[in-house]
C-alpha cells in the first residue's frame, strides 16, 4: 500500500469557516496519512474523526511538547534550540500521573451542576454588556463591545482576578499565541504573564476571596507554583476560547441568515446550536498534537514510538463518516454532539460545561435583544485570526436599528 | 444493562451529566463520577449507551 505523505501542513484556508481545501482532499484518500515535519521527522496526520478519538484516548501518547518534533507554522518558522521544559502545575502538557493530580484539584470546580448554578449570574453579565453594546448607537466591533468582555468578566470573577487589571495580560495573551511572535517575543510575554500569576498568588495567599483560587490554595495540595501556573492555564483558557466563538459564531450565523432564523423560529434548539457551530468551526487551526510512547497500532497503521501525530480537529468535525449527510454545511438540527472541538481523552477541555452555558446564554441573548443585527463591513474585510493560535476574528463590525 | 463506572479513569468532563443527569452526577469534591443508576430503565438505555461513547476517558463502560 502506497502511503499519502504530504510535505507540509496545509495551513491556508480559502474562505472564513472552513478548514484548507486540502485537509479534506487528504481525508477523502486517507484518514490516517503521512507528514513531514520541519526537523525532518516523518510524522502522522490524523484527519479522520473515529482516528482523532482513538489517538486522543489512548495512554500510549504523551502530550509532553519536549517528545514532540516540530512543525515550522509558528515563530516565523524559527525552530527553538532548546525544547521547553514543561513547568510544574501547566497540567495541560502533563501526562498522568501529575495531570491527574492536578487536574483533579479543579475538577469539582467546573462540574455541570456547579455550572449550571452560574446560569443566572452570566445572564446578568450578558444583559448588562448587551446594554454597553446598544449605547454605542447603532455600530459597534461586536469582538470589542460584546464577545471578548462576557468571558473575560466571567472567568475574571470566577478566579477572583481584578477585571481591571486585564490589560496586565490580555495584550501578553495575544503576543503568546500570535503565529507571527518570535520565539523571544512569546517567551517574553508568556513571562510577563508568569510575573502577573505568581503575584496574585502571593495576594491571594494573604487576603483570600470568595473565588477558585483561594479555594484551591485553601486546600494547601498544590505548591505555590503549581498554583500560580494552574490558574495562568485557567486564565488564559477561559478568555482566549469564548472569546472567538462568540466573535466568528455571530460572523457565521450572519453570513447564514437560514440558520439564523432557525435559531429565532426555535429558541429551544440552542443547547444543539452551540454544539453545532462548535463542530462547524472547530477554532484551532489544526492540533492537538501527540507523541507515541511506545509502538501503537491505528486504524491498521503502525505508529512507532517516537513519532509524532498531528489530529486535525477541524477535519474530524467533518468527516461524513461520523456527520452524514452535509458536514460542510452548517445545520443546526443537525445532530452535532460527539464532535471533537474540545478535544477527546484525558485531556478535553476542563472548563467546557462552563463554555458551554456562556455561548447559550450570549448567542441566544445577542439575537433576541439585537433582531435586526447585521454585518457593518463586507464579509471579505472581516480581519480574520489567521495569524493567531486560536482561529477565530479580530473585529467584528455590526449594526442595528438604533 | 448494567452500567459501571471506573472513578480511577474519570476526568470530570461532565459529559454524562450532560447526555444523562437522571443516571450520572459528579463530585463536588473532585469532579469524577458519581453513578445514580446501576440498571437504567428502557428509557434511559438510549443515552446510558451514548453517555458511554462520549466519555473522553473511557470511564463508562455497559453490559
Amino acid at each position: 500500500m502506497t502511503e499519502l505523505i504530504s510535505e507540509k501542513l496545509p495551513t491556508t484556508r480559502v474562505n472564513p469557516f472552513d478548514p484548507p481545501p486540502e485537509i479534506k482532499q487528504i481525508r477523502d484518500q486517507a484518514t490516517i496519512s503521512r507528514l513531514k515535519f520541519s526537523d525532518g521527522h516523518l510524522g502522522w496526520l490524523v484527519t479522520g474523526h473515529h482516528q482523532v478519538r482513538e489517538v486522543l484516548g489512548s495512554t500510549k501518547f504523551t502530550n509532553d511538547p519536549a517528545e514532540h518534533h516540530l512543525l515550522e507554522v509558528r515563530f516565523q518558522g524559527e525552530v527553538p534550540k532548546e525544547r521547553r521544559k514543561i513547568k510544574p502545575g501547566m497540567f495541560l502538557n502533563q501526562d498522568p500521573p501529575d495531570h491527574t493530580r492536578l487536574r483533579r484539584m479543579l475538577q469539582g470546580q467546573f462540574t455541570v451542576r456547579r455550572m449550571n448554578q452560574l446560569s443566572e449570574w452570566i445572564g446578568t453579565i450578558v444583559d448588562d454588556q448587551l446594554k454597553h453594546l446598544r449605547s454605542f448607537d447603532g455600530r459597534a466591533d461586536l469582538v470589542q463591545e460584546f464577545a471578548l468582555p462576557v468571558p473575560s468578566l466571567v472567568i475574571c470573577a470566577l478566579l477572583g482576578v481584578d477585571y481591571d487589571e486585564r490589560h496586565r495580560f490580555q495584550e501578553d495573551t495575544a503576543k503568546l499565541l500570535s503565529l507571527n511572535s518570535t520565539f523571544e517575543e512569546a517567551m517574553a510575554a508568556m513571562a510577563r504573564i508568569e510575573d502577573f500569576m505568581r503575584e496574585l498568588i502571593v495576594r491571594k495567599k494573604a487576603n483570600p476571596g470568595d473565588d477558585m483560587i483561594s479555594d484551591l490554595l485553601a486546600t494547601g495540595e498544590p505548591t505555590d507554583e503549581e498554583a500560580s501556573n494552574m490558574a495562568l492555564l485557567l486564565l488564559l483558557a477561559g478568555h482566549e476560547t469564548t472569546a472567538n466563538m462568540l466573535g466568528i459564531g455571530t460572523f457565521t450565523l450572519l453570513q447564514n441568515p437560514d440558520q439564523l432564523k432557525v435559531l429565532r423560529d426555535e429558541p429551544e434548539i440552542i443547547d444543539n446550536a452551540v454544539e453545532e457551530l462548535m463542530r462547524y468551526l472547530s477554532i484551532i487551526h489544526f492540533g492537538p498534537v501527540r507523541t507515541a510512547t511506545e509502538d501503537v497500532e491505528i486504524d491498521g497503521h503502525l505508529i512507532k514510538a517516537g513519532d509524532t501525530v498531528v489530529m486535525h480537529v477541524p477535519g474530524a468535525n467533518r468527516d461524513p463518516e461520523k456527520f452524514p449527510g452535509n458536514p460542510e454545511e452548517l445545520d443546526l438540527r443537525r445532530p452535532a454532539t460527539g464532535h471533537v472541538a474540545f478535544g477527546h481523552g484525558i485531556h478535553q477541555c476542563l472548563g467546557q460545561q462552563l463554555a458551554r452555558i456562556e455561548m447559550r446564554i450570549a448567542f441566544s441573548k445577542l439575537f433576541q435583544e439585537f433582531p435586526d443585527l447585521r454585518l457593518d463591513t463586507t464579509p471579505e474585510e472581516v480581519p480574520l485570526r489567521t495569524d493567531m493560535g486560536i482561529y477565530g476574528v479580530h473585529a467584528l463590525p455590526v449594526a442595528w436599528s438604533a | 444493562m448494567k452500567i459501571s463506572v471506573d472513578q480511577t479513569r474519570c476526568c470530570g468532563s461532565g459529559m454524562c451529566v450532560l447526555t444523562d443527569p437522571d443516571l450520572f452526577d459528579q463530585s463536588d469534591d473532585d469532579g469524577t463520577v458519581v453513578l445514580l443508576e446501576e440498571h437504567p430503565d428502557a428509557a434511559h438505555e438510549a443515552s446510558a449507551k451514548e453517555a458511554a461513547g462520549l466519555c473522553p476517558a473511557g470511564a463508562i463502560t455497559i453490559s
